[in-house]
Order: structure tokens, then C-alpha cells, then sequence
């Protein structure tokens, strides 16, 4: 399946996890994830299942006003 | 701890002023004025981490850990009820803490904030228990639903973000201190310490600044003025202004005036 990996267009196996796109992404902690705008909590990685066309966003700290 | 602290959902800060960390010549800059400035709070915020991200996030990360101040994060760049309520979640869990700058934007031109939507979300990040600091207008009814949903501060704008023009609607900002008991703070548009001075003197509890400071010429210096203007305006309010009077009136005593002045006065 395909998936929208912040905004990259990723192949995944079937059946794949938040986890296992983040394990393409590799980003570097910390972050936090949503999926199709709605947030996914760190306990969640695993057993959150994607489906094709998701769009996973995983963001980190920057500066702000 | 100061006599006179910041009060925010029950939590007492001793400084009044509130600092954003963008827009910084360099991160040493970021880190020296806000050492300077010593704010009860810096802002930060969230963005997207590109495949094989670079250790820039974590080195502001770093940085921020090092500042030892407390985060508030921001939904900056959100423009609706549910990309702001994801955000703040997302925030939560990254800064792990419970405060939320709320930012719902309406226009991407002036950056106004959507007063409606931002009334929504506020409402539903308080039930799932955030520490709400909404970015407003200083519109009194859009301030008056934010509390009524249960924000225990508000923080009208005095002008566009990033335009530091200063207080553009006096009127309005000081009748919301009338007519409101919660804590104020003024988030965005000031420019100079006399803004913030300004707005301390008509009874606002802190101010939110951020360009004010980065794009100055000397940053460091300017924090420092910033946080000098923000107490000083807040020691004025509690003095108490002296009445205006339309006539002058001398201060140096007229009693005792030496003979030549009626000699002056007269001719």
C-alpha cells in the first residue's frame, strides 16, 4: 500500500504499523505522530494499523512565537 | 519568589513577560536573551521532520532544555478547529506539559485569529484537561466566550504578529480590562518597551512578544528592555497614575516666591 509519509508518497507492506513507518523515517526523538490529522499517542505505534492513502504526520520541536 | 507574581491556572511565575524563540540571529543570541530577559515562559512550536531528518530540531531541542524555562507551545499555523485540538495533543505529548498557546487563524493576510473556531477548540482542549492561553482580538464578546468555556487568562492581540506597530485599539483593550477579571496578557503586535509599558500601565497582567526582540538590532539588549518596560508598567498600575487635569498647574511651590517674579508678572 501507499502512504503519505509528511507529505512523501512511501510503500508499505499490508497490515503495516505507525511503527513500522517510523522505522523508514527514522526521526529523532522527540516528535509525535498523527495519522489523517488525528493524533496517535507513543503507546499506540504498534497496534495502530495504516491503511492505504493514510497521511501520517511526525513532527518535532522548533522555534515559535 | 517576587510579592507580586503572574497568576495562570494557579501557577505563580515571577516575571510578567512571556518570549517567543523565533526569528533569532543564532541560537546563542535565542539562548542569551532569554537569559536577559528572565520570561515566565518561552514559546515554541511543531513542525514536519523530513526522511532522515537532521539533528537541527534536536539541537534546539538541547537548547531549550537548557533555558530551563517553562514551554508553552503554540498551534501556530493551524486554521481549524481540529488541526489546532491535534497540535495541542501532539504538544502535550512532545513538551509534556499541559499549556497551549491556541492559535486558530482566520486570515492568512493579517494572521487574524478565527474568533469562532477558536472559541471551539478552546472548549474542547479544556475538557481534555490543557492549560488554555488563547491568542484573540481584543473583541470583548469573542474574550467573554473564551472564558465562559474556561479560559482562565486571554490574550488579545495589539496588532498583527510581527507588524510591532504597538496598542492599535486602545479603547478596546482597556475596556476589556474593565469589564474582565482574568488574567490578560497582550500577544503580538508590540514593538517597543513602550508598548509594553503602555499596555502593564492600563492593568494587563503579562505580555507575549517575540519579534520585538529577535529583529531588533541587539536582541539581548532589547529582551533586557523589554522585561525593565514590563515591570515598570506593572509597578506604575499598582502606584496608581495621578489624575489629569486640562490647566496647568505648578509643582514648584508659590508661596514664598521671590520678590523680581511679581515684578516680571506685573510688567
Amino acid at each position: 500500500m501507499k502512504i503519505l509519509l509528511n507529505q512523501q508518497s512511501t510503500d508499505l507492506p499490508a497490515q503495516a504499523s505507525v511503527q513500522d513507518a517510523l522505522a523508514l523515517l527514522a526521526p529523532r526523538p522527540p516528535f509525535a505522530v498523527a495519522v489523517n490529522t488525528v493524533f496517535v499517542p507513543k503507546a499506540q505505534y504498534p497496534s495502530h494499523l495504516l491503511q492505504d492513502g493514510d497521511r501520517v504526520e511526525v513532527i518535532a520541536p522548533v522555534t515559535g512565537g | 519568589m517576587t510579592t507580586d507574581p503572574l497568576v495562570l491556572y494557579g501557577q505563580s511565575f515571577a516575571s510578567r513577560l512571556l518570549l517567543g524563540t523565533a526569528r533569532y540571529p543564532s541560537p546563542a543570541v535565542l539562548q542569551a536573551a532569554v537569559q536577559r530577559a528572565r520570561p515566565a515562559m518561552v514559546t515554541a512550536s511543531l513542525r514536519r521532520q523530513g526522511i532522515n531528518a537532521t539533528n537541527a530540531g534536536n539541537s534546539f531541542w538541547e537548547l531549550l532544555k537548557s533555558l530551563a524555562v517553562p514551554v508553552l507551545p503554540n498551534t501556530a499555523g493551524c486554521h481549524s478547529v481540529q488541526e489546532a485540538v491535534t497540535t495541542a495533543q501532539m504538544a502535550r505529548e512532545v513538551f509534556d506539559t499541559p499549556w497551549i498557546k491556541l492559535e486558530v487563524i482566520g486570515d492568512d493576510y493579517t494572521l487574524q485569529p478565527d474568533t469562532q473556531q477558536t472559541v471551539e477548540a478552546a472548549a474542547i482542549l479544556i475538557k481534555y484537561g490543557f492549560q488554555v492561553l488563547p491568542y484573540c482580538t481584543e473583541d470583548l464578546v469573542q474574550c467573554q466566550r473564551l472564558i465562559d468555556v474556561g479560559c482562565q487568562a486571554v490574550m488579545p492581540w495589539a496588532a498583527p504578529i510581527g507588524t510591532g506597530r504597538g496598542p492599535m485599539n486602545p479603547y478596546a483593550l482597556q475596556l476589556l480590562r474593565e469589564r474582565l477579571n482574568v488574567p490578560l496578557l497582550v500577544d503580538a503586535g508590540l514593538g517597543l518597551p513602550s508598548h509594553a509599558a503602555q499596555v502593564m500601565e492600563w492593568g494587563f497582567d503579562g505580555v507575549l512578544l517575540n519579534t520585538a526582540v529577535a529583529l531588533s538590532q541587539d536582541p539581548v539588549a532589547m529582551a533586557g528592555a523589554f522585561a525593565d518596560a514590563v515591570a515598570a508598567g506593572r509597578a506604575a498600575r499598582l502606584a496608581g497614575a495621578m489624575e489629569q487635569h486640562s490647566s496647568a498647574q505648578p509643582s514648584t511651590p508659590v508661596l514664598g516666591t521671590p520678590f523680581w517674579h511679581h515684578d516680571k508678572a506685573q510688567a
